[in-house]
């Protein structure tokens, strides 16, 4: 064998503890973003004109800037101007969850008003608040419209949760630049990670399809 | 501290302005490049057989499933170990092109498979050249398809192009962290580096609805 | 004139709605005796839709009252419209099955959630009256897995377990398939015989002529013409709107 697949093989064990830390932050930030996404979501459909508008707003600044001057401004400046001693980790979890949430506030957004005002109103003919005909008619109906955008969402997230190495997170990213720099073994150790990430993507999509289906229900042809 | 308008108009505009030059002259290049790849890999990937089939697929599927992190940083720091030297502008430029032309591709082979056979076969029927039925039936049939999303991976790649300041390309984001690091101000240096993003990413969203509307048809949903 | 013997249920007095300026409903007024079936039919636009959805207040109205048991109905309190909805069934010509819920779980949502029925009851009431319009075989089946006929007696099943006073079939069979608009009236005329309150809009005049008390001929926002079918379709000596538009309907 020749040194640079030694180099590989002997920093796998360690490049994929960072794979761990990987799956934390997407996780993370996959849970925050619907925490947020949702109700931002409910806002931007059903809100009154004010409340509307802040959640525009949120929508438009997080969309628009990139990640990377997200992680800077949160991490080194914002999050100490409001004296938050986080970890790089969590900075991270933080930014992308923020993120995450304009990003699936628009899937779900999306989802609600591609269901038919007839189901809203069938709900209140029988009785039910607006509330209620919300959470037991439209928005399990939205979920399951929304859920190929949001396997879509967690790959976007996975492949975003890279550029956290800048914080010296030690995920995927961060280890493997450490071993590259260190062995000279740039190319095959940056293959080793893009292989990685590839892997992380499909399982990941491949348990949210399975997810998918268990949800399925005739008519809705996700 | 937000107030010190002379820090601002001092250091951080002029350096900001520096740097934006920068990230136009890897978003304009990067852009064209990558719809161009787009169109050619979309197009394998919706009428090639075989090989060129498989190729395409396999590029798209590659550059689509691993971070443009992990893409430049073989482009930049992996290549020199086959003796591949890229200046880090290049290697941005090109990291850029290859991956938005990936997801381009996906957009665009959305686009042609989207069009019914029954439009081809009415245009042979009254006669239309191959190439003609192109470029009057299908193409502008596509374009409509594919305009809103390969608008938006433009809006895409305008925010990531901050990643090439990774690979040591100083542009937009560059420069800022310079200045933040320098006078420690992040806070202030990174917002106005947000908004500069800010304003190109509205600017590029108006012009892709007005270039929607433009085009409009009915029956051509533009969303 | 129909004799007026029994109570009246529904009354509604001079109804007006506009839209952006443009007057859908005009000071409409009609009541419903208990176990009476009227007829809502005009031609389409002349807001036969708007009506039914205002006396549940599905749509607020901007002017007028309605009685539902000589009692006066409040438009703004949340609690009265509620209630109001839960005592009037709503039919709606396209269905509007909850699309993720099975038969038995359409039927059974509201008595849950609304009425706050234990999931085990609720479910045999749904089953119940599942079975009484011919569907108790169709219990686990989605929406998306029915007929036209067989989700608008989901729909029917559905309103009919919330036990309501009276029921508004908004043209209950004009989605449907020519051959599947019996199995849904058939289901209609046993309601109507066993004594349910009913206010339909709908174009079937076969259905109409054998079975409504009244006809209420509605255009431009206003009910231009009623009384019973008898009436306004055969023995009239002048030639009525009614006549006009039903000769035009076949």
């Amino acid at each position: 064998m020749t040194y640079p697949f030694e180099v590989v093989i002997s920093s796998l064990p360690y490049v994929l503890g960072g794979a761990m830390v990987t799956i934390g932050i997407v996780v993370g930030a996959m849970a925050l973003g619907l925490f947020i996404g949702i109700p931002l979501a409910l806002i931007q459909v059903y809100g009154n004109r004010l409340i509307k508008y802040v959640a525009d707003v949120y929508v438009w600044f997080f969309r628009g800037v990139p990640v990377l001057v997200l992680l800077f401004l949160f991490y080194f400046g914002l999050f100490s101007l409001i004296d938050l001693n986080i970890t790089a980790f969590w900075a991270a979890v933080l930014v992308l969850g923020l993120r995450g949430g304009a990003y699936q506030s628009q899937i779900f957004r999306g989802s609600i008003l591609s269901i038919p005002d007839g189901q809203l109103k069938a709900a209140e003919a029988l009785g039910m608040t607006n509330w209620q005909g919300i959470v037991y008619i439209i928005l399990p109906q939205a979920i399951r419209i929304a859920l190929p955008g949001w396997s879509n969402e967690y790959s976007i997230v996975l492949k975003d949760s890279a550029i956290a190495f800048v914080l010296g997170t030690s995920e995927i990213m961060s280890r493997t630049h450490f071993v590259a720099s260190r062995t000279y073994e740039q190319l095959p150790m940056y293959i080793c990670a893009g292989c990685i990430y590839f892997v992380l993507t499909w399982i990941g999509v491949f348990f949210l399809r399975r997810f998918e289906n268990k949800l399925k229900i005739p008519g809705y042809s996700t | 501290m937000f107030l010190d308008v002379s820090f601002y108009l001092n250091q951080v505009i002029p350096a900001l302005n520096k740097g934006l030059m920068v990230s136009l002259a890897l978003i304009f290049p990067s852009a064209t490049c990558g719809l161009i790849i787009g169109i050619i890999i979309g197009t394998m990937r919706a009428f090639g057989k075989g090989p060129i089939y498989g190729f395409a697929t396999v590029y798209a599927t590659i550059f689509r499933g691993t971070p443009l992190v992990v893409q430049l940083f073989i482009l930049y720091f992996g290549l020199p170990n086959l003796g591949i030297y890229l200046s880090p502008y290049l290697a941005a430029v090109l990291g850029f092109t290859l991956c938005s032309g990936a997801y381009h591709s996906e957009y665009i082979r959305g686009a042609l498979l989207s069009i019914k056979k029954g439009q081809i076969l009415a245009a042979q029927a009254l006669g239309f050249s191959t190439w003609s039925s192109l470029t009057n039936i299908i193409l502008p049939q596509a374009m409509r398809r594919a305009l809103p999303g390969c608008g938006n991976e433009i809006i895409y790649l305008i925010k990531y192009s901050s990643l090439a300041y990774i690979i040591t390309c100083i542009e937009l984001t560059g420069q800022g962290k310079i200045i933040a690091s320098m006078t420690f101000r992040f806070s202030e240096v990174f917002l106005v580096v947000g908004f500069y993003y800010l304003v190109m990413v509205t600017i590029a969203t108006w012009l892709l609805k007005k270039l929607e509307e433009r085009f409009y048809v009915p029956g051509f949903g533009s969303r | 004139m129909s004799i007026e013997n029994t109570e009246v249920l529904l009354k509604v007095e001079g109804i007006s709605k506009s839209f952006g300026g443009k007057r859908i409903l005009k000071d409409v007024s009609l009541s419903l005796n208990k176990g009476d079936l009227k007829v809502l039919i005009g031609p389409s636009g002349g807001g036969k839709s708007t009506l039914l959805q205002c006396i549940n207040l599905l749509i607020t109205p901007d002017k007028g009252k309605i009685f539902l048991n000589n009692r006066d109905v409040s438009f703004n309190k949340k609690k009265d419209v509620l209630a109001l909805r839960q005592q009037i069934g709503m039919i709606f010509q396209d269905f509007n099955l909850f699309d993720h819920l099975t038969a038995l779980d359409n039927v059974s949502i509201a008595l849950r959630k609304v009425k706050k029925m234990s999931k085990k009851d609720a479910y045999i009431r749904a089953q119940m009256e599942l079975e009484r319009v011919g569907l108790g075989d169709k219990l686990h089946h989605y929406p998306a897995e029915l007929s036209g006929g067989q989700k608008q007696r989901v729909s029917i099943a559905r309103a009919l377990a919330m036990d309501p006073l009276l029921l508004l079939l908004d043209e209950p069979t004009s989605a449907l398939d020519p051959e599947l608009i019996s199995e849904v009236l058939t289901v209609i005329r046993e309601l109507s015989n066993s004594g349910m309150t009913m206010l339909m809009a709908t174009h079937q005049m076969g259905f109409v002529k054998s079975l409504a008390q009244e006809i209420l001929f509605m255009e431009n926002g206003r009910i231009i013409e009623h009384d019973t079918p008898e009436n306004l379709l055969n023995k009239s000596k002048v030639r009525t709107r009614t006549q006009d538009f039903c000769s035009k309907l076949l």
